[in-house]
Formats: structure tokens, C-alpha cells, sequence
């Protein structure tokens, strides 16, 4: 602490705390508010504005380049009637829950896999971490090629191993290009899961297993009745964080797919861009995207209130 | 933990997975790297065993450097997430230093605040931030990307920092405060120059969040020479229907090299901004 006296007396010669305006902006409320304004007012401007800019625009029918006339509830209603919106929905379900179940139970194998001592654990933990890394964009268009229907690797492999020949259809089969777009979120997403619950791992007393082992448990039960119940809570907290942005995911799937084959992979990100950027209906794509936001309202809400509690 | 396994239980409780793992992260990148050394003759032959090169190349690179803008597009990237991260920092500890050091009514509804935009996500803001955009006249503009990255960049180091600034000890700030600092100068002289473990792990990671950011520069960047390395490969390099797979891996790679360096460099930040801000708040 006495090395750092010298720098505390020089920081504090310049303030006379004795004039009125100073000890104004002492005040703790007066010294935050004024601290925080800019960047409050920036996000105001920038997600607040647009999110309600956004809700007038689904009430409105407004082709790009064109002034908007209201409609009321309409782009909801020919929402609700749309077979595709369904199919939409549907699908960014499926993907949430399935791709979600794998990251969790993939992360989990991960990170006890990884909580054992061994030489160039950290070379290993960060070349597991790339996946995760890389922009989305640029390991997506590999799996593409990856994937490619001619020249497929995959297939190749698969070949050799025994497959008929020419292998299966990943992305132009609607089943399979679901499979796909799960199977390459779980891939880019599973390292974050294995990777933040190894740092719940570490922090569980080894007492705690020694214990129980003395007690007759076995690996099994030690894993169901001492590390589940400690992980519980990190487990709750990335699961929510992975359901928020693989619900809203985009950048897979547009690349990957473009929402094909037949709307088979389309997700509520990837229609409202069609239909807003594509046909140049914003009216109508902001009430897609907007679709998403009581999911999300309720997600957003338990996660923060969770976040705020640990 | 519990010792004393033999050889073979060792290979099946720890090699066998941890590989498994490993094998499954990094073959598709394995895949781009000699994707992109592979002569074209080589790359649609179906008869050659294609996990190995044969004939390396450097063409597809040379390619790409010369006949697309790649070089411009790394540049604006570069440009746009650093830009883009010094502009959060800021704000962030702009809004996380009062959060995390005074009381004041509404900070805890603001903390609140703060941590639900963080967790917005981009696809419910882009359609009227498209049109706001255009009517400010910023399309094809760098402005426009340096602009919009923030609104998730900022909550998202406030609240990083935040959390690791409620681990910093206050006595320093208390003893500057009896001696009569101002809170400013408290929280210039004093306090920021202890947190620059706090802003390496949010500079990280805004950065690489910046790096991969799509769907922003998709919509507002649609001039080749503004555009940054996702939006250009995937929008140039991929021509109609004809894919130039050589250049595309080539392209996949050079540009995730930027983010594995810095990343390789700090990757002990990395992993506890992960593991703490992100998830203990």
C-alpha cells in the first residue's frame, strides 16, 4: 500500500472540494447520472428508438422507398394466416430445443472430460475454444464445402465406411438440412458450454467428492448428487444465454441454407429478412421479427432477474 | 481429484473423449487450410484421396489477394472493430464505474436495463434500424457499422466490467477520496489503472464479437469497397451458383487468422471474462 501513496497525494492536491459546483458534482447521484448520460443516451437513441420505431412499423403497410400507411393489427393477421409463418415458428423451435439439449449434454461430457489433470490442458482448452472464436460466418461457409452435395468430405468418408453411394443429401433434403444447421450451431456452441462449466467444475471442493466416494458413491452417483446439483445454477445461466441467441440465430442459416429447402430450415431472423430485405416489405418483415419478441421478453426477463440474484 | 488409474482406464476416461472433442473442433479447419493449397484439379477429382495434399499451391491465395478486394475488406473490418471496441469501453465504464461504486436511486433498475439490451438480439432491431440508417444517409458508410456494433458492444463490456470491477478493493478509492480527490480523479488516477485486466478481457471480446458480426454489415454495407470480410465472401466470392471453393477457404481462413492471434495471445483473459462476466454478472 506504501508504494502507492506517492500517486494518492499528487491526485489529490489539485481538488479544493470547497466550491459549490464541486461539491455538486461530488454527490454520488449527481456524479453518476452525469457519468452515465452519454452512453444511456446513445443506447436510448439506438436500440430503444428503433425497437419502438420498429413496433409503428409492423402496424404499417411500408414498401421500401415508399411512405407507410397504417394498417393496425394487418401484418399480424396475414401472419397468423400464413402457412410459411407456422412452418417458421415451428422450425425455430425445433432448432432452439434440439440444438440447446445437444450443446448442454455435449458440454457437459466436455467439461468432464476436461476436468482431469493433464499435460497442455490449456493448449487443449483454447484449440477447443475456436470453434467458438471464429467468425460464424467464415467456419459456416467451410461446413458448406464440407457439405457440398458433389464433393462432400462428409460423404466421402461416409463412403469409405461403408455408405452407398452418392451419400446423403445434407442441405436439399429437408430433414437432413435441418440436421445440418443443428448439428453446425451444437459444433460452433458446445465449446462455450463446455468451457464455462469446467470453470463451475473447478470451483466444487474436492472434499465434497471424497466424501461421498468414502460414503460408497459411485462415479455415477457422484456425478448425479454432487456435481449436477453445484452446476445447477451456471447450467441454468448458459442454457438461457444459448436459447436467447440460437432463437434468434441468423448468420448459419442464411449462409448455410438461405431458409431452404421449401422454408425447411427457415427461422423467424432469416423471414423477416426476406421479406423485409428480399420483397422490400418492412411493414410486414417487422412484424416477423417482432413475433419473436414475447419469447424473448420472457427469456430476457428471467435471465437478467437471475443474472442479478448470483 | 481422485488418482491412480492405470494406462488404459486413463485413455478411456480422458484421451478417448478430450480427442474425440478435439478431432470434432478442429477438422473443419484442417479442411480450409488445405482446401485452400489444393490445385483445382486436385479439388474436384473424386478419385484421389482427398484428406491430404498432393501438389500444394499458393494460387487460390494469390487469387484472392489480387482479384478481390479482400485486402480492402480486412481493412475495414480491422478499422470497424476497433473503432467499435474503444467507443464501448468507454461507454462501458462509463456506465459500469457508477453502477458498481455509488448508490443512487435507480441504479438498480438501470443495471437491469443495461443487461436486457446486452441480451437483445440483433434480428429485432435490423428492419427499423435499416430504414433508420437510410434516412440519415449512412448506407455504403463505415459510419454506419461503427455506429450500430456499439448498442450491443456497450451493455455487453458494462456489464463485463462491472463484474470485475466489484472485485477491485475500494480502499484505494477511499483513502484518495479522505485525501481529498475529486470522484473523477478518483476514478481516473485511482481506480481505472487497476482494471486493465477488466479491459483486456472486454476489449477481447468486443473486438472478436465485432469480427463476426454479420447481419449489420449485410444490410448496411453494400458497396464492395465498404464491405468487411464476411459480407465479402460470402457476397463476392460466391458467384451465382459457381463457387470458387479454393478462394472461399482461402478467404475463411486469412480471415480467421486476425481473431485466433489475438485471441492465442490473451486466451487466460478470454477464458475468465467467459467464465465470470458473462455468467456470474
Amino acid at each position: 500500500m506504501s508504494v502507492r501513496s506517492e500517486p494518492l497525494l499528487a491526485a489529490a492536491r489539485p481538488a479544493r472540494r470547497g466550491a459549490p459546483i464541486g461539491l455538486w458534482l461530488d454527490r454520488q447521484s449527481v456524479f453518476s447520472w452525469l457519468m452515465m448520460a452519454p452512453p444511456l443516451l446513445f443506447l436510448a437513441a439506438l436500440v430503444g428508438y428503433p425497437f419502438c420505431y420498429g413496433i409503428l412499423l409492423s402496424l404499417q403497410d411500408r414498401p421500401v422507398a415508399h411512405p407507410g400507411t397504417f394498417v393496425g393489427l394487418q401484418n399480424f393477421i396475414t401472419n397468423f394466416n400464413d402457412p410459411i409463418f407456422w412452418r417458421v415458428a415451428l422450425n425455430t423451435f425445433v432448432y432452439t430445443a434440439v440444438a440447446t439439449l445437444l450443446k448442454m449434454v455435449g458440454g457437459l461430457g466436455l467439461a468432464v472430460a476436461m476436468n482431469q489433470h493433464f499435460r497442455m490442458k490449456n493448449l487443449v482448452r483454447a484449440l477447443l475454444l475456436l470453434p467458438f472464436i471464429v467468425p460464424t460466418v467464415l467456419s459456416t461457409v467451410a461446413w458448406m464445402w464440407m457439405l457440398d452435395p458433389a464433393f462432400s468430405v462428409v460423404n466421402r468418408l461416409l463412403i469409405g465406411l461403408g455408405l452407398p453411394r452418392p451419400g446423403p443429401s445434407w442441405l436439399g433434403n429437408p430433414i437432413l438440412a435441418m440436421f445440418s444447421i443443428i448439428m453446425i450451431n451444437t459444433w460452433r456452441g458446445l465449446p462455450f458450454y463446455g468451457i464455462t462449466l469446467l470453470a463451475g467444475l473447478q470451483t466444487v471442493p474436492p472434499e465434497l467428492y471424497e466424501a461421498a466416494t468414502i460414503d460408497g458413491a459411485s462415479g455415477w452417483q457422484r456425478f448425479r448428487y454432487v456435481t449436477l446439483p453445484l452446476l445447477q445454477p451456471i447450467i441454468l445461466i448458459v442454457t438461457l444465454f444459448s436459447v436467447i441467441f440460437t432463437f434468434a440465430d441468423f448468420q448459419l442459416v442464411y449462409v448455410l441454407t438461405h431458409g431452404g429447402p421449401q422454408n425447411a430450415t427457415q427461422l423467424f431472423a432469416t423471414y423477416a429478412f426476406d421479406i423485409a430485405m428480399g420483397a422490400g416489405q418492412l411493414g410486414l418483415g417487422a412484424s416477423v421479427a417482432l413475433a419473436m419478441f414475447p419469447a424473448l421478453a420472457l427469456l430476457i426477463f428471467a435471465l437478467t432477474i437471475y443474472m442479478r440474484r448470483g | 481429484m481422485v488418482t491412480g488409474y492405470g494406462p488404459v482406464e486413463r485413455l478411456v476416461r480422458l484421451w478417448l473423449p478430450v480427442g474425440f472433442f478435439l478431432v470434432l473442433a478442429l477438422f473443419p479447419f484442417y479442411w480450409m487450410a488445405i482446401t485452400s493449397l489444393k490445385p483445382d484439379v486436385e479439388l474436384y477429382n473424386r478419385h484421389i484421396m482427398p484428406l491430404v495434399l498432393h501438389n500444394p499451391t499458393l494460387k487460390h491465395y494469390i487469387d484472392l489477394l489480387t482479384q478481390t478486394n479482400f485486402l480492402t475488406w480486412t481493412w475495414n473490418t480491422m478499422l470497424v472493430a476497433v473503432v467499435s471496441t474503444a467507443i464501448s469501453l468507454v461507454f462501458g465504464v462509463m456506465l459500469a464505474y457508477p453502477l458498481a461504486r455509488m448508490r443512487f436511486a435507480g441504479a438498480g433498475l438501470i443495471a437491469m436495463t443495461v443487461a436486457a439490451i446486452y441480451l437483445v438480439p440483433q434480428p429485432l432491431l435490423f428492419i427499423p434500424l435499416a430504414d433508420l440508417i437510410n434516412r440519415l444517409d449512412l448506407g455504403n458508410t463505415l459510419t454506419a457499422v461503427i455506429l450500430t456494433y456499439p448498442t450491443m458492444l456497450v451493455p455487453f463490456s458494462a456489464w463485463l466490467l462491472l463484474g470485475y470491477f466489484k472485485t477491485v478493493p475500494m480502499e484505494l478509492e477511499e483513502a484518495a477520496r479522505i485525501d481529498g480527490a475529486s470522484r473523477l480523479q478518483t476514478m481516473r488516477r485511482i481506480f481505472l489503472p487497476l482494471c486493465t485486466p477488466g479491459f483486456i478481457s472486454a476489449g477481447i471480446f468486443a473486438f472478436t464479437l465485432s469480427q463476426n458480426e454479420f447481419l449489420y454489415a449485410l444490410i448496411f454495407l453494400t458497396k464492395s469497397a465498404v464491405r468487411t470480410v464476411p459480407v465479402g465472401v460470402i457476397a463476392e466470392l460466391i458467384r451465382g451458383d459457381v463457387f470458387y471453393w479454393g478462394q472461399l477457404m482461402a478467404g475463411a481462413l486469412l480471415g480467421s487468422i486476425p481473431v485466433a492471434l489475438i485471441y492465442s495471445f490473451f486466451v487466460e483473459h478470454y477464458v475468465a471474462g467467459l467464465t465470470s462476466g458473462s455468467v456470474k454478472g
